[in-house]
């Protein structure tokens, strides 16, 4: 089921929403065969719902949106970009614990 | 501050060997916590190496196969059932030398996290890389753990495997669905994998194989362009274009945590007594993979795990006897 907090971007509607996103937003690349990737659909949600006002989170299908995969080199699932100002400013490959992607994530989150 | 609990079983891992022992454990009333591991784009993840994988086709009752993490899914489903408790959390430190033993999560306290009168260890086994420079920067930039995850992206590409097990085949063959080329480099001339397995290797018109080789290189810039090779036997060097990637050279125990309290092997495995998942500490026992460098099957990481949570209840019981 789908989060409120967390957009489904697709190949058209992502630029909108990168370039007008008033707080930076984390794009997690994923697909519904990625094992990793189910794992830490969870830790995002929480994620999303406890920095809410701070960070966007928001999910592309790398199945449906193959084009943006390949504008953003995603060569590997979970793939997570931070974008600040509509530009990427930080890439996380792979899948790991809350604690971890938070520590990743210290700059532009706080508490 | 102490937030340490006691518990009489506390199972370390939950892939197949955990989660059994789980499922036994917590059906004899021994309220077992299953360490469970934490989220990771390697086998090192709640759930164990079969969530990295796809079809499992040779694990008993499922006459049609079943998809890894489905499986793995039933296995938890069934512990927590029967009310085994799962934490998502890594352990990080133990201490088997008195009773209760102590086991640690996160970070270094000096109180345990918990206590327990017996201890069950499945870490399981993860993939070996070939530890060559820059190997942690281009995973997820051509270099892959994760053929599930990752085969998708190298649609009409040409790639590799490295390896010549049965999870090497089996990487080989699923990734032949989206490249046009898998050639799979293996440091013999022949192979370890099982003839079924091989079989559908040599019959699959786009897996190639480069024999004697092993991989000494990784070439390209911010992402895997490449590979450079040696033959083993007269040591000729040379440069191959590779899109992808894919690691499948072998597994190593996850038992670095318990170095110098454990016995092990020479190559890391624990040691149990004979048909026991024993060890030399008594009331730690251990089963699955990380004490098998045998079989290293789902069903029989399952096995062991059976066996691992019957020894340590009857152990149990005679303490209190
Ligand atoms: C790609 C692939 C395909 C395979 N296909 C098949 C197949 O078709 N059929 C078959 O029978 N077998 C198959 N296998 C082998 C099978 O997966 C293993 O034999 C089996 O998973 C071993 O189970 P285990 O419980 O011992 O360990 P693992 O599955 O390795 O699980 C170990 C668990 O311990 C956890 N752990 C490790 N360290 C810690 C720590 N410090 N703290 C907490 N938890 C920790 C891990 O996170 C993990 O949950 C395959 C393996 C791979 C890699």
């Amino acid at each position: 089921m789908a989060h409120p907090l967390i957009d489904e971007l697709t190949d058209s509607s992502f630029d909108e929403l990168i370039s007008t996103a008033e707080v930076p937003v984390l794009v997690d690349f994923w697909a519904e065969w990625c094992g990793p990737c189910k794992a830490i659909a969870p830790i995002l949600e929480e994620i999303a719902d406890e920095h809410n006002g701070q960070l966007k989170i928001a999910k592309v299908d790398v199945d449906s949106n193959q084009k943006l995969a390949l504008r953003h080199q995603v060569m590997s699932i979970p793939t997570l970009i931070l974008f600040q100002g509509g530009e990427a400013t930080k890439r996380l490959v792979g899948a790991k614990s809350k604690r971890d992607l938070l520590a990743d994530l210290a700059e532009v989150i706080s508490n | 501050m102490s937030n340490t609990t006691h518990h009489t079983v506390v199972i370390i891992g939950s892939g197949p060997a955990g989660l059994t022992a789980a499922i036994y454990a917590a059906r004899a009333n021994l309220n077992p916590v299953v360490v469970e591991g934490e989220p990771s784009s390697t086998s090192d993840q709640p759930g164990g190496q079969l969530m990295l994988t796809t079809d499992v086709e040779n694990y008993p009752g499922f006459p049609d196969g079943v998809m890894g993490p489905d499986l793995m899914h039933k296995f938890r489903e069934q512990a927590q059932r029967f009310g085994a408790q799962m934490v998502t959390d890594k352990v990080t430190k133990v201490d088997f030398s008195k009773r209760p033993f102590g086991v640690w999560t996160g970070e270094a306290t000096p109180e345990p996290t918990y206590t327990a009168e017996s201890v069950i260890v499945s870490t399981g086994a993860q993939s070996i890389m070939l530890g060559l420079e820059r190997e942690a920067e281009l995973v997820g930039h051509g270099l892959s753990t994760c053929a599930t995850c990752d085969g998708f992206f190298f649609r009409d590409q040409e790639i590799a495997v490295v390896g010549g097990g049965d999870s090497a085949m089996e990487e080989a063959t699923f990734l032949t669905k989206f490249a046009s080329k898998v050639t799979i480099i293996h440091r013999r001339d022949q192979l370890r994998a099982s003839k079924i397995m091989q079989d559908r290797a040599f019959a699959n018109e786009k897996i190639e194989f480069l024999w004697n080789h092993v991989v000494v290189d990784y070439l390209g810039n911010d992402k895997l362009e490449g590979v450079k090779v040696r033959h083993t036997q007269n040591s000729h060097e040379s440069e191959l274009a590779f899109a992808g990637l894919f690691m499948a050279i072998g597994h190593k125990p996850n038992t670095d945590l318990f170095a110098g309290q454990l016995d092990m092997k020479d190559s890391g495995y624990l040691i149990t007594k004979p048909d026991s998942t024993s060890t030399n500490v008594e009331g730690v026992f251990a089963c699955g993979d990380v004490q098998d460098d045998v079989y290293r099957q789902a069903v029989t990481a399952a096995g062991s795990g059976c066996m691992a949570a019957i020894e340590a209840e009857r152990w149990l019981e005679a303490q209190h006897s």
